[in-house]
């Protein structure tokens, strides 16, 4: 079947799927006062399009930062004034400045979710088609495959169409970045993603990899000549980006500076609820949060996470190759959900984008991770009501991936990239015993399911002992902090122990 | 269709297909949902809370009680589970009732149901003649069935959006299709026989088993030019036949005709007080024919030949009409329609009774059957056209003159069904769907028959690339036009007729195809 039927019939089902997970419950619905991220993306399009622009991000009598203030980068604010444009000329109730608070109705359901899937048809589907079309290797049907399964990732849809939020946008931005880095269109790519970090700026999370993979193939050119001027190139559109972005608040620096303290609040906290990162679960066993003061909690996440990203950050510097980039990604975004300050439970998402990249290279892996990552995000999903999708899109991706991607029989050892264990295998002393490592992650694996059906099980119908009210969310952090931490050390050991040539194909 | 990327080597494509279909059909648990779930809820209320006596005579909620009894006592079977999720659903004066837990149980009952659908189209494919397995598993017509069954268009937005119980009745009726194919007629009977007895619509293609079990089974052999060999007569056949058909129906209605019942239930199952159309037009030739004496009568008006008085005011306010009085053509009554109906089906029994051609001969025929019954019967509904096309299916991976009337007939069908969903939010959904499945329907036809020509004629394939153009102008631009208020009806009407050209057509080409079947046959002899 000709590859141009079976990409549209993918992007069919994607599209379906987020469609159909669509129809359930949003964050907050119903719930006032505050109601919940819903709310607060349509707040946003009442703030800019009644308010002056300097307004935006200050508290005055028409805009309560308390109530869902904008907290969120320049472009994030342009487009729910976008947004909002369209809003008002269907229904001027929905953008009414302080009369719209808490405005719900199915036909402002379906319009925000349309807005959800306008941003995805034509940022984060394009990208995602282009990367598996492009940026993959193996067959046709094999690059579908990843196609549908990158599509499929039940994480992002449930929060962006369920939960409610636009991460496909900054996400996609994010991949057009990779998109540009990966066919040689450096600039491009850097200009896609200053405008993912100018959407959010939690995709910080991503820009070491990408500084390191350009400084360090501008290195390789040789910082005096060619590299010099793809360097200087790739700053000016950064910078010329950044300044676009931020042109109407560059006025004044106060302004400029408000935006920084709204987008940064410093002061919320080591981490809030229940997350599944280094801290929360430490949390288990020491009271982290009581011992050591706000600024100290503050210096502490940012060294270990530095520490965290050094490694990966080096080895990327010096052999900017694609593939050690797409690694880099994913230990860059893992390294800062799990030790950086102020982690949401979402925040996985941006270390499962780059895990979805590598899909078709380490499926195995890959598919562990993405399902406990959406895992990871279950009491979320519950507190929203949406145990219906979870449970289907994650059986979903979990049958099709395994079966598209063959996962379970591609998983020697040398396929999951562990090859180097044999050679340190030769200098262990022998009274160790020789590991089978693809047998143990293909058994991790299937432990790992029980457990995760098992937990889900229990928290949708066991009610938490009576002592322990938090019992099985904070369950489910540490589980996937488990994971999540041995996802890490798993990815960093590919990307140090990668040969300094080019990547092998298996 | 997802599993179409699957690596050639791969086994257990099946499960992953079926999986991936269930798992999408609950997906849509909380979408737009017709009367029908009314309708079933009712249902379950009437056979759990009621005695046996009164099933078809309450009527508190209009939708009362009418379907075969055997269906009765599934309904009754499903409360027995349904008690567990809500009793509220329960109660027969709870009308409209439909809490989470209430959809939650009709929904995967629906989807469960639809496993006895998923087994018989595991068996219709073990039934595909395959000339040499294709190495890509996308070429294979097995795998090409799988995926028109399961992900089938219709059956897909009729059962688990608007809601019915399609699935679960289609898959009775294609398990008897696999064991005819297979010639194990009498467990083919018997699964006819359940499936009738479940949803009286399947009259419509009880000629086609009735002629054919009487040929290829009670007749036990042929003459050697393929004529029937009287003498060759099983009494026994015919005995045990009747037997399995009778201790069916006995069991269904049994119950009803010890209580003296029978004509109760048979007035609930046959309306014929409803219309000669349903309120949306069923694209059948009745369409065609209520459109041309519209037309009639306009021009009759316009030219001074008809007196505007004496004409049947107001008959198509609202596209909603129950009684449709022609004002040119003669008005039907059901009479005729059931003689233009065993009319239609004639010529295609009587090629089954002349040269049966073993189970696909037979196959055809129940096709062009059920097609002759949505053509020409009362009171159409336009879900019917699935009863053709899905049988047809399995026609359609075999022979390339089938899959191309397949491709017009499925696309023409399915299309007019879109009438059935038509809230904003389930808009995206029929239109992806229907688009996935087309796609997916053309181009895994011509990948198996590629080499031997294009399957539609450039005509058709513009016909129904006018589909196209028929939905932007009903669904996109007419709502944004003036006529919207005072034409409301158009959309539908032009749906209905632009469809009823295609499926009419698919008629005559599949007659067509049957009956030069016949000749070539014929002059290959001589």
């Amino acid at each position: 079947m000709e590859t141009c039927t079976l990409v549209s019939m993918s992007i069919l089902l994607g599209v379906l799927v987020r469609w159909g997970v669509s129809f359930n419950s949003y964050s907050g619905a119903g719930k006032p006062p505050m109601f919940g991220d819903y709310e607060a993306q349509r707040h946003w399009q009442e703030v800019t399009y009644n308010l002056p622009i300097q307004e935006w991000y200050f508290n005055t009598t028409d805009n309560d930062l308390n109530y869902w203030g904008l907290d969120y980068p320049p472009l994030t604010a342009f487009h729910s004034l976008l947004c909002a444009h369209v809003a008002k000329l269907i229904n001027p109730e929905w953008v009414k400045l302080l009369g719209s608070r808490g405005y719900e109705s199915p036909a402002h359901k379906l319009f925000m979710r349309a807005t959800v899937l306008a941003a995805d048809l034509l940022v984060y589907i394009p990208a995602v088609v282009l990367y598996c079309c492009y940026l993959t290797n193996g067959s046709t049907n094999k690059k579908v495959g990843t196609l549908l399964c990158i599509l499929l990732y039940p994480g992002l849809i449930l929060i962006d169409y369920g939960h409610f939020q636009y991460n496909g946008l900054s996400l996609g931005l994010t991949l057009w970045g990779v998109l540009g880095l990966g066919l040689g269109w450096d600039a491009l790519g850097s200009l896609a993603f200053s405008l993912a970090l100018n959407y959010k700026q939690m995709e910080l999370y991503h820009a070491l990899p990408f500084f390191c993979y350009l400084l360090g193939k501008c290195a390789r050119q040789g910082l005096t000549g060619r590299g010099l001027f793809s360097l200087v190139k790739i700053a000016v559109t950064v910078l010329v980006t950044f300044a676009l972005c931020w042109l109407p608040f560059l006025s004044d620096p106060e302004q400029a500076l408000q935006v920084l303290r709204r987008i940064f609040p410093v002061a919320r906290g080591l981490f809030e609820d229940k997350v599944a990162n280094a801290w929360c679960s430490l949390n288990v066993l020491i009271k982290i949060r009581s011992i050591l003061s706000s600024d100290s909690q503050f210096y502490l996440s940012f060294a270990v996470t530095l520490l965290a990203i050094t490694p990966s950050s080096l080895k990327l510097l010096k052999t900017p190759t694609f593939w050690q980039f797409k690694l880099a990604l994913v230990n860059s975004s893992l390294a800062f959900f799990l030790f950086s300050y102020q982690v949401h439970e979402k925040s996985i998402l941006l270390a499962a984008l780059p895990v979805c990249l590598l899909l078709n290279d380490l499926p195995l892996v890959a598919i562990y991770f993405l399902q406990v990552s959406t895992f990871s995000m279950l009491p979320l999903l519950l507190k929203d009501g949406l145990l219906m999708p979870y449970a289907v899109t994650s059986l979903a991706f979990l049958v099709l991936s395994t079966h598209l991607l063959s996962a379970l029989e591609r998983c020697t050892e040398a396929q999951l990239r562990l090859e180097g264990y044999r050679r340190l295998a030769a200098w262990l002393p022998a009274w160790l015993p020789r590991l089978d490592l693809a047998r143990i992650i293909r058994r991790k694996f299937y432990s790992s399911l029980v457990l995760m059906v098992g937990l889900s099980v229990a928290s949708v119908a066991l009610p938490p002992p009576a002592g322990l009210p938090d019992l099985f969310p904070v369950l489910v952090s540490t589980f996937s902090f488990l994971h999540f931490l041995g996802t890490f050390i798993y990815f960093n050991i590919v990307q140090l122990s990668t040969p300094q040539g080019k990547q092998k194909t298996l | 269709v997802a599993v179409m990327a699957a690596p050639v080597e791969s086994s257990g494509w099946f499960p992953a297909l079926a999986i991936a279909v269930s798992l999408l059909k609950c997906l849509f648990i909380n979408a737009y949902h017709s009367t029908d779930f009314e309708v079933h809820r009712n249902w379950l209320a009437i056979t759990h809370s009621l005695p046996i006596s009164r099933w078809y005579y309450e009527n508190t909620s209009e939708w009362t009680l009418d379907y075969p009894p055997l269906f009765a006592w599934f309904e009754y079977g499903l409360s027995q589970a349904a008690v567990h999720f809500d009793r509220g659903m329960l109660v027969v004066e709870n009308l409209n009732y439909a809490s989470p837990a209430t959809i939650l149980f009709q929904r995967l009952s629906v989807v469960f149901a639809d496993l006895v659908f998923i087994y018989a189209v595991k068996e219709c494919c073990t039934t595909v003649r395959e000339e040499k397995a294709a190495k890509d598993l996308l070429r294979r017509p097995c795998f090409v069935l799988a995926v028109l069954l399961l992900w089938n268009f219709g059956l897909f937005i009729v059962d688990h959006i608007h809601f019915q119980y399609n699935g679960f009745l289609f898959g009775f009726l294609l398990l008897s299709v696999a064991r005819h194919l297979q010639a194990r007629h009498l467990e083919g009977a018997l699964w006819f026989s359940i499936v009738l007895n479940l949803k009286h619509i399947n009259l419509y293609v009880a000629p086609a088993y009735g002629i054919y079990l009487l040929r290829c089974f009670c007749f036990t052999q042929d003459n050697t030019d393929g004529s029937l060999r009287w003498r060759s007569f099983s009494p026994v056949r015919l005995v045990s036949l009747g037997a399995v058909v009778l201790s069916v129906t006995a069991a269904s209605f049994g119950p009803f005709v010890a209580m003296g019942q029978l004509p109760q239930v048979l007035s609930r199952l046959f309306p014929f007080k409803r219309g000669l159309c349903h309120a949306y037009w069923a694209p059948n030739f009745w369409a065609l024919y209520n459109v041309l004496d519209k037309a009639l009568s306009m021009l009759g008006v316009r030219l001074g030949l008809l007196d505007v008085a004496g004409l049947p005011k107001a008959s198509m306010t609202g596209g909603l009409v129950q009684e449709f009085q022609h004002a040119v053509l003669p008005s039907v009554s059901p009479p005729t329609a059931l003689l233009c109906t065993l009319l239609a089906m004639l010529p295609a029994l009587w090629c089954v009774w002349r040269r049966p051609c073993g189970g696909r001969g037979f196959l055809r025929c129940l096709v062009q059957c059920a097609l002759a019954s949505f053509m020409f019967s009362w009171h159409v509904h336009e879900k019917a056209v699935l009863l053709a096309v899905l049988p047809l299916s399995i026609l359609a991976v075999e022979s390339r003159r089938d899959a191309g009337i397949f491709l017009m007939l499925a696309t023409t069908g399915h299309y007019s069904l879109f009438p059935l969903l038509f809230t904003p939010a389930e808009f995206p959904i029929k239109v992806l769907l229907m688009l996935l499945f087309t796609i997916y329907s053309f181009s895994a036809l011509r990948n198996l028959f590629s080499g031997e020509g294009s399957l539609l004629h450039p005509l058709e394939a513009l016909y129904l690339l006018g589909l196209v153009a028929v939905e932007v102008l009903c669904e996109v631009v007419f709502p944004l036009s003036p006529w919207q208020q005072t034409l409301p009806f158009v959309p539908l009407l032009v749906t209905s007729v632009y469809c009823a050209l295609g499926v009419s057509y698919s008629f005559v080409r599949l007659y067509v195809s049957l009956l030069t079947q016949e000749v070539t046959e014929k002059t290959k002899r001589l």
